[in-house]
């Protein structure tokens, strides 16, 4: 897979992180969603991570440089999905994923995000 | 202490290579009867190990071996480079220490994630091998089970 594919919904953007990634890879995912954000109307950003078996210190690092770049450029950024055994590891790691929200699900990193995603926004803007 | 297979070598030498660490790390760990937790564990410990042995170390290999002592079935993982070697151990293995690039949580981290079952060797010029083991049983990790490195 040569990119994550980032979808759009209304203001917000989704990105389903699938499987076991490159390095290479996840750095060019925080290069597309730092473009995506900027091209313009996106206020929330969700990473949803459910499909991730393991995230080591440098993808988790890149998580939080994702969080952080959105922020910067206007956008919060919702984590969601967080497998059970990633969490625990993670905590066990010493990790913290400081910047970005965490919700349980995708339906719940959508819901978080509200208005956001209202089906008027859907209708106001472009793929 | 039994080797209940041939011990596997894989290249290290990009973060591509990490995948297929991980991969089998993952495999032999659920062959062992590891629960998902650990599974996820050992195959995150491994891949911080791995991915020191591309970024400092300019590659090397991570060796995969199951391991018996009675009835306790494990996982034992020996990671190799040939780089410049490590000067102070103590300070490399302390949380927050980074030569730059990551959040300093590699080593320590990896340590606290097999419950101390780590042991490291290296000197300025000599490379450095780090091994590693978690068992099947949840939270027994006997003195025996500490194995000897190797030099």
């Amino acid at each position: 897979m040569d990119r994550i594919p980032i979808l759009r919904l209304g203001s917000v953007l989704i990105v389903s992180v699938q499987g076991d990634l490159a390095d290479a890879l996840a750095v060019a995912l925080r290069h597309d969603v730092g473009a995506a954000v900027s091209s313009g109307g996106i206020t929330g950003v969700i990473l949803d991570v459910s499909g991730v078996a393991i995230v080591d210190s440098y993808l988790g690092r890149v998580l939080t440089e994702i969080a952080a770049d959105c922020s910067l450029l206007g956008a919060s950024t919702v984590v969601a999905g967080i497998k059970p055994a990633v969490a625990i590891t993670l905590v066990e790691m010493g990790f913290r994923l400081d910047g970005a929200r965490t919700a349980r699900s995708l339906e719940a990193a959508v819901a978080m995000l509200g208005a956001d995603v209202a089906p008027t926004a859907i209708l106001g803007s472009g793929p | 202490m039994s080797l209940s297979t041939a011990p596997a070598a894989l290249p290290v030498r990009s973060d591509v290579d990490l995948i297929a660490v991980r991969e089998a790390a993952r495999t032999a760990a659920a062959d062992a009867g590891f629960s998902l937790v650990n599974q996820t564990k050992l195959v995150t410990a491994v891949s911080e190990l791995a991915r020191n042995a591309v970024v400092h170390g300019g590659g090397g290999e991570v060796r995969i071996d199951s391991v018996q002592q009675g009835s306790l079935r494990g996982v034992r993982l020996v990671v190799t480079d040939q780089g410049p070697g490590i000067e102070d151990i103590a300070q490399a293995l302390t949380d927050g220490h980074t030569t730059g690039h990551g959040l300093g949580l590699g080593l320590g981290g990896a340590k606290r994630l097999v419950n101390n079952d780590f042991t490291i060797e290296s000197a300025p010029g000599q490379g450095t091998t780090v091994t590693i083991a978690m068992w099947a049983t949840p939270g027994l990790t006997p003195i025996q089970a500490r194995l000897p490195v190797r030099s």
